[in-house]
């Protein structure tokens, strides 16, 4: 076999399979497996002692791209930044602008942890994009689910159940994407506010308006929120676009374009948060906000709320089991990206009982982590 | 199937006037839209509250007897067919829109909500829900859950499941679960998706959170006229590669045209072999800039004739056409098929000009009006069933439209599902094994396959395909399809 083996200093093996049989070859031959793809997200893909790493970053290369199809398939373990680079080489993108991308993230670590960035405002998520997926499950066998073309309603969605289970199905060994124009030019908005009460209900008016906005998130600066309003679009009508969103808004200031990229750069990187605190994807809905935002400030946690008060990403700086149970009380749930703990979810859960049936099928002997 | 004792433990949950037995009451319940296809259940349920629901499945479950959870019975797979002597569980009278919250942008309904009544009541807050299938007027959410349904302005904003984000569930064994949230995100294996699409083989939806979109400032449509089908299938691939986002993108062809003409006089070109109807939505200044643009290209894909619609009016009288096309050209003949398979975008000219070849091959008159931005065929295989032989053509013809859409790196089937019909063309879509695991994650939702059996995977028992004619409840003129 093609794997490669390597031992790191802790009693940990790191093995690279090069090929799908590899694949099947190592899930076959090692009882537990931590399935690892650029490593941005530590807690979900560091080993417990006497696992194995089955790293996926061999697994790479796009296998079929037809621009004009705006269609294309990737090896897991592309990185995202080259996936973009051949995107962009085209005018194109991939709409749920997933983070940690210039940091080494790979298209299956981001299926399987289930990210989108701020961008998914505008159209949707990691899983409204992924139209096909082939995994090797926890019994060694190569699965494929969806297709290659843009509306496929054929079999289960198996797709859709990959996202966000993070390493613990199977091994997403390929996946397929559709992908949309990018628009050729942005402009960014910074909007003060008052308070956060007039935050919210400015995110409700934008949310219910007739503007096509790419990006809305909500940051807290210097313990004041500030809105960031991302427009795209044609270079000739996007000035005037954003002069009309700033009346209706009433104010604003234009990011200068250089710092503008910069910006949303810095978002999909974490630049914010403090690197040795844990970080933690929260979805949530905008009426959640206050009391939530009540916690996160008292407990002097770092946060960035995206995509109109969808998501808040949590960067905290105390014992996660704190969180757990503050996120428990709003009956709100989290997925833990960086941080130590053995367990990457915090907060409530819902369809448990259903998701440890499809664990049951595609990893009956937990090879995987339990799910 | 031994059903005595279910039927004697449901009499005493459900009255006689909705626990219907005779087979005259049953009547219109033994088919869907794929008329061919009939089956007479031991049962019709037709429950009022969701706590009915979970009631009889679980009596079903106990009894291990086969259910069929149905909607409005349009589905054009045969994917609310009936089990034989199993029970139908019809979900039409939960029919609440439970909770409309316009700030949230999200609606929670019964299954029995009618797709078009969710944007009626998001209407007054200038919402909507965007996924339209043609038959909006009369199909059900919950049915269009089953089948991820999709419609003409499914390209920019995707299908149902891009639009459903949380659910609660009876699973066939009777356990209740409740998927997702209100949230657009979600932590975890994204359970909501896997159930949405899953054709009524995971159990009945019994409360769906949908999410609402803000109405467009802006509309622009154009309808150009095309030479050839093909032609028109050129100019979907040459908008698509433009860089251009339109929200739909559809295609008609002649006797597509004749049909919508004479059914509600939308004021199409006549002489035309094909339209091609394009609509970009957004901001206004944007979307008069892009349409310029997509102007152009439309210019260059060689048109007969370029019409704009002038305003409102002129728009809707496109639309009105365009989504009574299927159901005029179902007129047009005794019979048809409806197929549903999908090609890539950039061959849909080439799919095209071999639907029309294989139509003069098999002599039977094939219809195409299609969801084209998505690369999505529907073809109607025109037929008369009592010509000996026809019904037989009719099929052999679906199956090589069927073969040419794989052949092409496509799908069988792009909304309407698997079904009934489809079953014996999973396997050129899937190899054995990911069959096997789907039957495996089936069984392990449905022990004893009772929900919907014999639907989607390839070696089901199949009825034999029989009778022919409009849908039961349009010949009682309960429904029409519009
Ligand atoms: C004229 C016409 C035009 C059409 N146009 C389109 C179109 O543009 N796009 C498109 O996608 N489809 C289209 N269809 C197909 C059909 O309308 C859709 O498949 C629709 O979603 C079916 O809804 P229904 O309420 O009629 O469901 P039914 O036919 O009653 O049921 C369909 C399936 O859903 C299951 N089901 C129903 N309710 C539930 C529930 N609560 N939980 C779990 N499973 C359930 C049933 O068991 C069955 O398998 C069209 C059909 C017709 C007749």
């Amino acid at each position: 076999m093609s794997a490669t083996l390597s031992t790191t200093m802790s009693a940990v093996t790191v093995i690279s399979p090069e090929t799908n049989e590899d694949v099947q070859t190592v899930v076959c031959a090692y009882e537990q497996i931590v399935v690892r793809g650029g490593g941005t997200k530590p807690a979900l893909c560091t080993a417990g002692d006497g696992a194995t790493v089955l790293d996926t970053r061999r697994l790479t290369g796009i296998v079929e791209y037809e621009p004009g199809e705006f269609v294309f398939t990737a090896r897991a373990g592309t990185p995202l930044r080259e996936i973009a680079d051949a995107l962009a080489a085209y005018g194109q993108y991939l709409p749920f602008d997933p983070p940690l991308v210039q940091e080494g993230a790979t298209l299956g670590g981001t299926v399987a942890a289930g990210l989108s960035g701020s961008g998914r405002h505008r159209y949707g998520g990691v899983r409204d994009f992924l139209i096909g997926v082939r995994f090797v499950d926890g019994q060694g066998r190569l699965v494929r689910g969806g297709g290659k073309v843009v509306k496929n309603a054929a079999g289960f969605d198996l797709p859709k159940l990959l996202v966000g289970s993070i390493g613990r199905l199977g091994v997403i060994v390929e996946a397929s994407f559709k992908v949309f124009p990018q628009p050729p030019r942005y402009a960014t908005l910074r909007v003060s506010q008052p308070s956060l009460d007039a935050a919210l209900a400015a995110i409700t008016r934008l949310n219910g308006s007739t503007f096509d906005i790419e990006a809305l998130d909500l940051l807290i600066e210097a313990g004041a929120p500030v809105l960031y309003v991302r427009q795209g679009g044609l270079a000739t009508t996007l000035e005037e676009r954003q002069q009309s969103l700033r009346i209706w808004l009433g104010v604003g200031t234009p990011l200068r374009e250089t710092d503008e990229a910069e910006f949303w750069a810095a978002a999909r990187a974490f630049s914010w948060a403090p690197a040795d605190w844990s970080l933690v994807k929260t979805p949530i809905t905008l009426n959640t906000i206050p009391v939530l935002e009540q916690i996160l400030q008292a407990s002097g946690a770092q946060r960035r709320y995206l995509a109109g008060g969808a998501l808040v990403w949590i960067a905290w700086p105390g014992e996660l089991a704190q969180l757990h149970v503050y996120l428990t009380q709003l009956q709100l749930s989290g997925l833990v990206l960086r941080g130590e703990t053995q367990w990457p979810f915090v907060g409530a859960r819902t369809g448990a009982s259903l998701a440890a049936r499809v664990k049951r099928v595609l990893d009956p002997t937990n090879r995987f982590p339990i799910l | 199937m031994e059903t005595s004792g279910l039927i004697s433990e449901l009499e005493r949950c459900f009255p006689p006037d909705r626990l219907l037995q005779r087979p005259a009451q049953m009547a219109p319940y033994e088919s869907d839209a794929l008329t061919a296809f009939r089956a007479r259940p031991a049962a019709v349920i037709l429950a009022e509250t969701q706590a009915e629901v979970i009631q009889a499945v679980r009596l079903c479950h106990r009894h291990a007897i086969p259910f069929v959870a149905r909607g409005s019975g349009t589905s054009l797979s045969g994917g609310s067919l009936p089990v034989e002597e199993g029970i139908v569980i019809a979900l039409n009278r939960l029919n609440r829109v439970l909770r409309l919250d316009p700030a949230q942008r999200i609606a929670v309904v019964e299954p029995g909500v009618i797709n078009l009544d969710v944007s009626r009541a998001a209407a007054p807050h200038g919402l909507y829900y965007a996924p339209d299938p043609s038959s909006q007027l009369i199909c059900t959410i919950g049915g269009n859950v089953a089948f991820n349904s999709g419609g003409a302005h499914c390209l920019k904003y995707g299908m149902t499941a891009n639009h459903v984000l949380g659910l609660k569930a009876v699973l066939p064994d009777g356990e209740v679960v409740q998927l997702g949230g209100e949230s657009l995100e979600s932590v975890g294996p994204d359970l909501t998706g896997f159930f949405v699409g899953s054709e009524g083989l995971f159990g009945v939806a019994l409360e769906i959170i949908l999410r609402l979109l803000p109405k467009p400032e802006c509309y622009r449509t154009v309808l150009a006229a095309y030479d050839s089908l093909a032609g028109a299938g050129d100019a979907v691939a040459q908008v698509v590669a433009s860089g251009l986002l339109p929200g739909a993108m559809e295609i008609m062809d002649a006797l597509a045209i004749e049909a919508a003409e004479a059914a509600v006089h939308a004021g199409y070109p006549r002489d035309a072999a094909a339209l091609l109807i394009v609509e970009l939505e957004g901001e206004r200044v944007q979307v008069e800039a892009e349409f310029a643009h997509l102007l152009r290209v439309i210019e260059g894909s060689g048109p007969k004739t370029v019409t704009v619609a002038k305003d409102d009016a002129d728009r809707a009288r496109i639309w009105k056409g365009r989504k009574s096309a299927f159901s005029a050209v179902g007129r047009l003949s005794p019979d048809y098929l409806v197929q549903d398979g999908v090609v890539p975008r950039s061959r849909l000219g080439e799919a095209l000009a071999t639907i029309e070849r294989l139509s003069r091959t098999h002599n039977l008159r094939v219809a195409n009006v299609f969801h084209a931005g998505d690369g999505n065929l529907h073809p109607l295989i025109l037929f008369n069933g009592r010509v000996a032989g026809e019904l037989e053509r009719a099929e052999a013809l679906a199956g090589e439209i069927i073969q040419m859409c794989i052949a092409l790196g496509g799908s069988v089937t792009g909304e309407h599902g698997i079904g009934m019909e489809k079953r014996q063309h999973m396997r050129a879509m899937f190899t054995t094994t990911d069959l096997e695991v789907m039957a495996e994650l089936r069984r392990a939702l449905d022990p004893g396959e009772i929900s919907n059996r014999g639907k989607m995977f390839p070696d089901g028992e199949a009825p034999a395909l029989s009778s022919h004619g409009v849908h039961p409840l349009e010949r009682q003129g309960v429904i029409s399809r519009e």
